[in-house]
């Protein structure tokens, strides 16, 4: 019977997963009438995949502990795919759906290689939930964001630099802390933290100003954080913060000269970088020529390389394949390890699924006016992307290995909490775009301000009475969310 | 803009990946380093190795307390081709290792067997090699050291292939150390795909073929007086044990394999368009073979002196080439000019006996062109009917070969050589053969591929 399951589970957890690829990607359709259905069934396909996974990763152990964690997760993802909607009625669900795939794929996969960590990550994931419930709440509350250009930059160099300083070192980088708590040691890695910061910063700096000066200036900020981090090793890093640089830059200026520039720096540095650091060379040679050095500076991609090749297609099924055999595989080769044992037509499904969150955040920033907002989603929108980029191709030998990890997908948790940080920033932006555009309509169709203390804030109407909530969902929630709008212009006025 | 590059990007990353993944998946799993076949090997029982009737050359078996032994029933008789798979793995079982290690039964026996707490049956792994060739091929070559390979020359197909010495796999656990310790063994070398030979004589089929491609029109007005050596400045060629052939012309000079003519032709031959057709006949180059081997080497370059010229065109000096080598160049012969990629693992079956993979002939490419190999086939014919393997005429089927004493040291000792083809018109095999220290191709060499073809020409009656 087990045999029967596992066997059997392995390809349809990939059809299912093509299917919700396909969702997803008929979601990003602007003419599609009908999303609803998509992203339930999105929904469904999710909790089908999780309980196939479990069963899977349950029958192969013969461990119950797999039942327990199964259980939470569930808990976790149904709070995040029906509470945030029923929260805020107006977020994006393609990119709130994707979110809740990528974790519960990510959970399963760094349970099968360390489960403690797997509770850890847990813990984190939920912790992150928590605090980032409040991010479209606070967006909408606080107005001031974009005047703080210089406390971002210098929040960002500061904890750079503290870290290049005081940092521990890590596989021959300095790119984490440990503070001691009551309850035991949190390690951070604040580079994923000052990303954030980054994007706050070049998007308070440029959305006003791009003249060249303006452009300059942020070039030399930008260019302190990057130093700092390939001081501190810490290469992916500093490629992501460049290409965000160079890249929100562009969307500022839309001149495609400072795209020229930033690849003609770029490439100038990348072949100083190459002559003046012996790490960034053995990368170069262990990407170049990886078989020759299977025994040292090749070792971790060849060993990426063995658990692709060996998943093959559909993969060698859950806790059948050898996953640990890849140094740091919780975190810069998890990919690696999705191929193995999920296969690589679920691999390629992953990759689809966030470059379909990706175009959807460049959707979005499409549509946003304020320039503020649009920069950020914008920057969001490139580093994410480029970081995924970097791990995936690093561990297939598309381009040299950088160590960074897969958003959302990797154990740690700095990069999951910043990641759904991200996410639900760009949620917060996307709420207010949605209440702008009913606006206008609302204006066009009619005034309707005696419906306002129905609810001055969506948060309140939910905490006090979720299951109201719900039921008035469709028609309800939206008004709640017309009012609050017209409750802040009216302020502004 | 922005969504585009990335997408595109994004796209080319995964057809990186699906590339990958369609062509280096074996590759992956047969890698040393990879712990993944052992998490295979823990699941299932080592596939079985059959030849191209169903005989077993290599299987598993298990005993009452589930301990596994590999079991190669011919011992000796298949030591490289089909290998070991203990100590490393080489041959057929380093070949088709993949298939071996993985299983393709049924869901519902692996049920079952999950259930009663076995493993699964792996592969079967059906070879090209015929057993009956194998044995003919192996006795014939007696005591001496040396080695044989017979192909099917319109596919490719890897018929019999032996090297000697040999040794028995199935003690590969207990003479492994002994032959690792002694560092003069040559034991464990495959001759038939690694050994370097050097040609002798049967290199006068490319030196000919040259001479065919610069002289295309006047090559068969061709004439030369052989006083028994051939004299250029300070440098001296002799015929085979110093016989006088008189005056003989293009054909004869092959056919009684005429050192000094060739030493002769080999003198006027543009040395730069020479290295061009060693090349084009893969010396020096990576040959299409997936067996482990060596590459054969030349040192024809435009600036190469004319001690070595002559010597490199009667196929002594610096030219060296191993068995199998010869036997793709003369196959190409046979075959109009195209060499097809020898190959040995025929098909894969489940333990149900349904075909999981089938492996095609395929098609290096051409050598040479239709007429050359026309002209070669009627100078390897002359050889058999009137030259130095005589021995092979008269037969119920017609062959056509070169003959080869490849002298390696001073004493004028030689190994024997011979590599040739049959039947003629329409030719079905090619079987290349080395005697190491035997004395003449045409004495030790020839009787052997006779003994073959016999034995191959029998077989189908």
């Amino acid at each position: 019977m087990k045999e029967y399951i596992t066997e059997i589970s392995r390809y349809v957890i990939v059809v299912l997963m093509i299917i919700y690829v396909l969702c997803s990607f008929l979601c990003l359709l602007d003419k599609l009438e009908k999303k609803r259905i998509l992203y339930a069934l999105q929904n469904l396909i999710m909790f089908v995949i999780q309980l196939l996974m479990f069963v899977d990763l349950a029958l192969v152990s013969k461990d119950w502990e797999y039942v327990f964690l199964y259980g939470f997760v569930q808990v976790f993802l149904l709070a995040a795919a029906v509470i945030v909607p029923a929260i805020y009625d107006q977020c994006n669900r393609l990119l709130l759906n994707n979110m809740c795939m990528m974790l519960g794929v990510g959970i399963c996969i760094i349970s099968r290689i360390s489960f403690d960590r797997a509770i850890r990550q847990y813990i984190i994931v939920l912790a992150s939930l928590a605090v980032s419930l409040l991010i479209p709440w606070i967006l909408s509350k606080i107005r001031f964001w974009r005047k703080l250009t210089w406390l971002y930059g210098s929040v960002g160099i500061v904890l750079l630099g503290t870290v290049l300083v005081l940092g521990e070192v890590t596989y021959g980088s300095k790119i984490s802390f440990t503070i001691s708590f009551a309850f035991g040691n949190v390690t951070f890695q604040p580079s994923e933290f000052v990303k954030i910061a980054f994007i706050f910063f070049l998007a308070a700096a440029l959305w006003e100003r791009v003249d060249f000066w303006r452009v300059a200036l942020t070039a030399v900020i930008a260019g302190i954080h990057v130093v700092i981090l390939v001081l501190s090793k810490d290469l992916g890093s500093a490629l992501i913060f460049f290409v965000g640089y160079v890249f929100m830059v562009f969307a500022a200026t839309r001149n495609y000269l400072y795209l020229l520039a930033g690849a003609v720096g770029g490439s100038g540095a990348a072949w100083v970088a190459y002559q003046l650091f012996a790490h960034v060379r053995t990368r170069v040679l262990a990407w170049r020529t990886p078989w020759e050095y299977i025994d040292s500076k090749g070792y971790a991609i060849t060993q990426s390389l063995f658990a692709i090749g060996s998943g093959s297609w559909f993969g060698m099924g859950l806790l059948k394949g050898n996953p640990v055999a890849i140094p740091l595989v919780e975190q810069d080769f998890i990919f690696s390890s999705v191929c193995e044992e999920l296969g690589v037509i679920f691999g390629i499904c992953l990759m689809l699924l966030m470059l379909v969150c990706f175009l959807n955040m460049m959707k979005m920033a499409l549509q946003i006016k304020d320039r503020f907002y649009q920069l950020i989603v914008y920057g969001i929108g490139i580093m994410y992307i480029f970081q995924i980029f970097l791990t995936i191709g690093g561990g297939m030998k598309f381009i040299p290995l950088t160590g960074v990890t897969l958003p959302f997908i990797s154990y740690g948790g700095s990069s999951a909490m910043v990641t759904m940080i991200m996410f639900f920033l760009i949620q917060g932006i996307y709420i207010r775009l949605q209440q702008e555009k009913e606006k206008y309509h609302v204006s066009k169709t009619g005034n309707r301000a005696g419906e306002t203390d129905t609810g001055k804030s969506s948060m309140v109407g939910t905490t006090g009475g979720a299951a109201t909530t719900g039921q008035y969902r469709g028609t309800g929630a939206s008004e709640e969310g017309k009012c609050k709008e017209e409750i802040q212009s009216s302020k502004q006025a | 803009m922005t969504g585009g590059f990335f997408s595109v990007l994004f796209l080319v990353m995964i057809g990186y990946l699906a590339y990958f993944t369609a062509t280096s998946e074996q590759e992956m799993i047969n890698n040393s380093y990879n712990s993944r076949q052992e998490i295979l090997l823990s699941r299932n029982y080592r596939g079985t190795i059959l030849d191209r009737n169903g005989e077993v050359l290599a299987e598993t078996v298990v005993d009452d307390e589930q301990n596994e032994t590999r079991v190669y029933p011919f011992a000796n008789l298949f030591s490289h081709v089909v290998g070991y798979s203990t100590k490393g793995r080489m041959g057929v079982e380093a070949l088709a290792n993949y298939y071996l290690i993985n299983t393709n039964t049924s869901l519902s026996n692996k049920a079952a067997n999950d259930m009663a707490g076995v493993k699964n049956p792996g592969d079967t792994v059906y070879t090209t090699l015929d057993v009956q060739l194998q044995q003919v091929a192996d006795s014939q070559l007696d005591i001496y050291k040396g080695a044989i390979v017979v192909t099917e020359v319109s596919t490719g197909k890897l018929l019999a292939m032996v090297s000697h010495p040999n040794f028995d796999p199935n003690k590969i656990e207990d003479i492994w150390d002994s032959l690792i310790e002694d560092e003069n063994s040559t034991v464990l070398l495959n001759r038939a795909s690694q050994g370097l030979y050097p040609p002798g004589s049967t290199f006068k089929i490319v030196t000919a073929l040259e001479y065919i491609r610069e002289n295309p029109d006047t090559y068969q007005g061709y004439s030369f007086q052989c006083v028994g050596y051939y004299k250029s400045g300070s440098n001296r060629i002799s015929c085979y044990h110093g016989t006088n052939h008189g005056t003989v012309d293009f054909e004869r000079s092959f056919a009684k394999s005429c050192n000094s003519s060739f030493a002769n032709i080999g003198m006027g031959l543009d040395r730069g368009k020479f290295a061009d057709t060693l090349k084009g006949l893969l010396f020096d180059e990576p040959l299409p073979l997936t067996l482990t081997y060596n590459r054969s080497s030349t040192a024809v370059s435009e600036e190469m002196p004319d001690a070595d010229m002559m010597q490199t065109s009667i196929g002594q000096g610096k030219t060296q080439i191993t068995p199998i080598h010869l036997n793709m160049i003369t196959s190409a012969i046979a075959n109009g000019g195209i060499l097809m990629k020898p190959y040995v693992i025929d098909h894969v079956e489940n333990d149900a006996g349904n075909v999981v993979k089938s492996f095609q002939p395929d098609s290096y490419g051409r050598l040479l062109s239709a007429e050359e190999s026309t002209i070669l086939k009627e100078l390897m014919t002359a050889v058999v009917e009137s030259g130095t393997a005589t021995n092979l005429s008269g037969r119920e089927y017609s062959a056509a070969g070169k003959t080869g004493s490849a002298e390696y040291n001073d004493n004028g000792d030689s190994h024997a050589w011979f590599t040739g083809f049959a039947p003629v018109d329409n030719p079905e095999i090619c079987v290349t053969i080395i005697v190491e220290g035997a004395g003449s191709g045409g004495d030790y060499a020839v009787p052997i591929a006779r003994r073959i073809f016999d034995a191959y020409f029998n077989q189908k009656k």
